[in-house]
């Protein structure tokens, strides 16, 4: 796959940017939806980042006198049945979405990598025996493997990341794979064979570097769909257990019975999750654009 | 291609055995047996007791073993007896397929006719403020999660009328059933048919680029003609392809959904076995799952072998 110097495109088209910020400028010009999204998760992960100096109350310490509280001066947005305040939760909450988001993602992509990357360079039976592997993990729905990986690990948020992160080893393995079986094939793959260089060591320094577009659209796509299956499995009990502050877990305990009596333990917690997931979502259609010509338009 | 699809096939019983691996593996590994399981929530400590369960559920042999038992009662149509009800798990199962069956083809239904519509004309208005705000619309959809888009739709029920429409056992007449029904399917439908109108919108905008709409527009066909006879005809065949992905997804929309709206079906069936840890249901519904997923997507590889000309398979 040919790689785009970005430089010296933007001085053909007389942008004349330069710098840093120059760069991110006009990469805002150009893609506002994209900026958009960047500006959402860099306050979500600010958010998590700095959860202690934007609280004033502990996300887990219940109190009976302010149960169910309404919205106002003392809770922002209210409290729960155990009157903890939602403000608090919401925020720490970012944390876990935050921490099963990347964590799933980056070891996702970390087996996926060196899956992909052995299946393409050595082919043969390994590649073979590998791709059907990699059938049998993509055989069920995101949620139903997360699920039974969940059902079969227990809940704790160490197994949540690792039940999460499975489904995505094959997506990450496939592009990987397709993008090895190209670049094997290059003059410089070849010259470095010629000097004498181990296959190994090709493999990880001439062939692995040139996935790194690919793996980067693929692993902001994943982050977005990692975040909802957190949600989703914390929603339905078998995430993150008590007394982690866990957006999709907030929505379980309240869902049915506070939908006529506590609406705002409702609509707080699904607005958190679908903010971030849309900022993660915009950036990672941004991201593409940027860096996979062929979608460009 | 007649050597094609016998290899597609063949693959297809090989990713499902290899899948019935996988799950027989999985809810093996829980920490503790399933009889330790059993024994706790009973209460239950005479030791013989327990060994004479463990032989009962053939737990005392290797897993080698009981994995042949397995797969084969499961080809003569024996899935087991669930833990909670000791009725034999088919009779758990099949009795709540209808009910999500109907959902999820409802379901698919309104992913199909809003999406492939909405994707067409984003493609075909490309850059303009339309395109943004369709754009904008469709990745929301894939952001919000379905559950709370079910709960939203309840609040809004009880906020609007003061009743909540939950579905019964005993819906009065199609008409009725088909309105309980399609509350909870448009909360699955968003999330499906803002895919659809995402890859529809990637795939007209494919094809336009192609020489044949150049050449057609050159020739002066109409701007309708361009987009609706060149080009919507050779994009809508990928769209079919997105059936495949779509079943797979639906399947995770539902869970969720079922749960929202109470509706007692196959994919919240699965979610309360998890939860009551009754193995028979799980490994039995999974597979089911799988079976259905997989087979769907080797039909819609069959079907596009069929309906596009262009691929010819050799080997």
């Amino acid at each position: 796959m040919a790689t785009i110097d970005h430089k010296a495109e933007l001085a053909r088209a007389g942008a004349g940017v330069s710098g840093f910020w120059g760069t991110a400028f006009h990469l805002a010009r150009r893609y506002p939806l994209g900026a958009a999204g960047a500006v959402i998760v860099l306050l979500f992960v600010l958010t998590a980042l700095f959860a202690g100096y934007l609280t004033t109350y502990d996300p887990t310490t219940t109190n009976a006198r302010s149960s169910l509280a309404k919205p106002g001066p003392d809770h922002l947005l209210g409290a729960d049945f155990m009157g903890r305040d939602m403000w608090s939760r919401i925020v720490y909450g970012a944390r876990i979405s935050l921490a099963v988001g990347i964590g799933s993602t980056v070891l996702g992509c970390f087996f996926g990598v060196i899956i992909g990357l052995m299946s393409g360079y050595y082919g043969g039976w390994l590649d073979l025996l590998t791709q059907r592997v990699m059938d049998i993990l993509q055989a069920l729905p995101l949620l139903v493997m997360a699920l039974l990986m969940a059902a079969s690990l227990g809940p704790s948020l160490t197994n949540t990341i690792v039940a999460i992160s499975i489904p995505i080893i094959p997506n990450v393995a496939r592009v990987i794979r397709s993008n090895t079986l190209a670049l094997r094939e290059m003059p410089y793959v070849e010259a470095a064979r010629a000097v004498g260089m181990s296959e190994w060591k090709i493999a990880f320094r001439h062939v692995l570097p040139n996935t790194m577009a690919p793996l980067i659209v693929l692993a902001t796509a994943q982050l977005g769909s990692a975040i909802l299956t957190e949600a989703s499995l914390s929603f339905l009990g078998l995430g993150i257990p008590e007394p982690h502050p866990s957006w999709g877990r907030m929505l379980s305990e309240s869902a049915a019975e506070y939908v006529r009596t506590a609406p705002w333990l409702v609509i707080f917690p699904g607005i958190a999750i679908s903010l971030a997931v849309f900022g993660t979502n915009l950036l990672g259609d941004a991201v593409r654009d940027i860096l996979d010509p062929r979608e460009r338009s | 291609m007649g050597a094609y699809m016998i290899r597609r096939f063949l693959l297809m019983i090989l990713t499902l055995f290899g899948m019935s691996v996988l799950i027989f593996v999985m809810l093996r590994i829980v920490p503790g047996n399933i009889v330790d399981i059993l024994f706790d929530s009973a209460g239950m400590v005479n030791p013989d007791d327990k060994k004479r369960l463990e032989e009962e559920l053939g737990l005392d042999k290797p897993i080698v073993q009981q994995y042949v038992t397995w797969i084969t009662s499961m080809m003569k149509g024996d899935f087991g007896y669930s833990y909670v009800s000791e009725k034999p798990a088919l009779d758990e199962i099949l009795p709540r397929i209808p009910v999500t069956a109907k959902l999820a083809a409802l379901a698919l239904f309104f992913s199909v006719l809003f999406g492939v519509p909405l994707g067409v004309i984003s493609a075909v208005r490309q850059n303009t403020s339309l395109d943004y705000f369709l754009r904008v619309v469709s990745l929301s959809g894939l952001s919000l999660p379905s559950f709370w888009l079910g709960l939203l739709i309840l609040m809004a029920f009880v906020q609007y009328t003061g009743w909540i429409p939950i579905y019964s056992d005993q819906p009065r007449g199609f008409w009725h059933e088909l309105w309980l029904l399609s509350i909870p399917a448009a909360a699955v439908g968003f999330r499906a048919s803002a895919l659809i109108m995402r890859l529809t919108r990637s795939s007209m905008l494919e094809v336009l680029r192609q020489d044949y709409i150049r050449t057609a527009r050159a020739k002066g066909a109409t701007k309708q003609s361009v987009n609706y006879d060149h080009a919507l005809r050779n994009a809508v065949l990928p769209v079919v392809t997105i059936i495949g992905i779509e079943a797979a997804f639906l399947i995770g929309g539902l869970i969720v959904t079922e749960t929202v709206f109470n509706i007692p079906g196959v994919a919240r069936f699965l979610v309360e076995a998890i939860r009551w840890r009754d193995y028979p249901i799980v490994q039995s519904l999974v597979m089911l799952i799988a079976v259905v997923t997989v087979v769907v997507n080797f039909l819609v590889d069959m079907a596009y072998v069929v309906l596009d000309p262009r691929i010819k398979y050799e080997s």
